[in-house]
């Protein structure tokens, strides 16, 4: 019975202690100048260094689609300039966010929880606070900011890669020739799709780095809890951008 | 001064601390004792705030370090510096920049001015060429010395040593029981010492608190311990003096030792 009610009672726990991080993070926003120097660090390796894996699988989800589109695009009823018609708003609507938000995941979430993880269970994280500095601003304002901002930026750059790499392949493999391919792409442009997707990757980058955060700030036990901390991180990141992309495509759209 | 009144501490239901009571004075060493997981690291960190007790309270020059604001709070930790037990040094700096960080971060020292005080800090432990180091090259000995040049750094009035020898040779832990003399001296700090190690308290401690089965078993300076009759007290230091091979405790008038 003390179990079960553990088990039921655990889910409002975690989100409490989430809420209550947060809060007292960006209650610490006043102190920011002790921060700035951890925040361009932060900008540096969540979005700088994340560039070449998104470019690629911007490009390689870019190029696929294309060629996808195009095999099922059998009946020559239908252009050949549809297949621009689908890349495009596909890569800039759900594709250059959510592509960008799994390899996030899996690569910022975690190295997030991997080092604050460390940080507890070695006592750094008690150092800082023994020496009279706010741990949660000092760790956790420059990462979930940090996060929020260079992940639209990540979204702008994945998705123009991956319609390039679109692109390219309808091009070099005689799928649809460019002209038609951005005929089609402008046919059916909708304005609201880049805001669309700007949106989410706002949010898809505060889920990433305040789940990550959370996970990491909060590890308990030794290498064991390290290693359980960060995978969390990349699977709870991955099922809430999930559940995020769905909620902001039922208001939104 | 800091005082510990009437403490409680429990995790998941299981009490690790009861009835715990305790003072100590300005510019004494008082030295924490008891077996692994008696509690003393709980007690060291309520000390300082990072856990809060169950009921009971903290005073650290007449203030409830628990019944005061987070700010205020972080104001009362600058007077103190810890050395934790693995040294808790940050892994992403070197030793220089570990021991530079609190003055860059809490004063508006130049460069300059820093260099020379990192400078000193670790002179004063022994280790001027480590500076370029990293955490990750330092034996464990290195480790807690240049932790404890980084607690030193901004000069606190009390300073918490956790566990300061443990895991070292006995070379090393004599080095490490010299300095915290040393600094005791010529800073003029209050120190804590929590250990096991009874070569360190009687080597280094002016007063002595024996936590047994979460409670304050015992507590009184050196020459009380010598002296004392107290049954679980002497056994737990006969177990040191085994481990460390030496006499410690003489004989209290009327039983064998």
């Amino acid at each position: 019975m003390p179990s079960l009610q553990l088990s039921l009672t655990k889910p409002f726990f975690s989100l409490g202690r989430f809420v209550l991080l947060l809060s007292k993070a960006f209650a610490s926003l006043s102190e920011f100048s002790l921060y700035r120097k951890n925040f361009f660090i932060q900008m540096v390796r969540i979005g700088i260094e994340s560039i070449p894996i998104v470019a690629l699988a911007a490009a390689f989800s870019g190029a696929v689609t294309t060629v996808q589109t195009a095999y099922q695009l059998v009946s020559p009823l239908i252009p050949r300039s549809t297949i621009g018609a689908i890349v495009v708003p596909s890569m800039i609507m759900e594709l250059g966010a959510v592509v960008t938000g799994f390899i996030l995941a899996g690569r910022v979430g975690a190295r997030i929880a991997a080092e604050l993880g460390t940080m507890r269970v070695t006592e750094q994280i008690d150092a800082l606070e023994a020496m009279g500095l706010n741990s949660i601003g000092y760790l956790i304002v420059p990462r979930v900011m940090a996060g929020v901002l260079m992940f639209p930026v990540l979204y702008i750059a994945a998705s123009f890669i991956g319609i390039t790499g679109g692109l390219l392949v309808a091009e070099f493999s005689g799928l649809v020739p460019i002209g038609e391919f951005v005929q089609g792409a402008r046919s059916f442009y909708q304005p609201f799709g880049p805001y669309f997707g700007l949106i989410k990757s706002f949010v898809f980058g505060f889920v990433i780095t305040s789940i990550s955060c959370y996970m990491g700030y909060f590890t308990e036990g030794g290498a064991e809890g390290v290693g359980k901390s960060t995978t969390q991180a990349a699977v709870i990141s991955c099922v809430y951008i999930l559940l995020s992309d769905l909620v902001l495509a039922v208001l939104l759209l | 001064m800091i005082q510990v009144e009437h403490i409680y501490k429990s995790f998941n239901g299981k009490p690790v601390l009861q009835d715990v009571s305790l003072e100590i004075k300005e510019g004494e060493t008082m030295a924490i004792i008891g077996r692994s997981g008696s509690g003393k690291s709980v007690l060291m960190k309520h000390l300082i705030g990072l856990l809060t007790p169950d009921q009971g309270r903290v005073l650290v020059d007449g203030i409830d370090i628990n019944r005061i604001p987070y700010g205020e709070l972080r104001q009362v930790r600058r007077q103190f510096g810890v050395l934790f037990q693995g040294g808790a040094l940050f892994d992403s700096m070197n030793s220089f920049d570990n021991v530079a960080f609190p003055l860059r971060t809490f004063t508006k020292r130049t460069e300059a001015e820093i260099r020379r005080e990192v400078e000193h800090c670790l002179n004063v432990v022994h280790l001027p060429d480590v500076g370029t180091k990293n955490p990750s090259e330092l034996s464990g000995g290195m480790k807690k010395r240049v932790a404890l040049a980084r607690a030193i750094s901004l000069r606190p009035r009390y300073i918490i040593y956790d566990e300061p020898t443990s895991g070292l040779d006995p070379e090393t832990s004599n080095t490490i029981d010299e300095l915290i003399k040393d600094l005791g001296d010529q800073l003029n700090v209050t120190s804590i010492v929590v250990t096991h190690d009874m070569h360190s308290v009687l080597s280094i401690a002016d007063r002595a608190a024996f936590i047994y089965a979460t409670r304050l078993h015992w507590a009184g300076t050196i020459d009380e311990l010598h002296q004392s009759t107290d049954e679980v007290l002497r056994a737990f230091v006969k177990a040191n003096e085994y481990a460390i091979g030496e006499p410690t405790l003489s004989s209290p008038a009327g039983t064998s030792s």
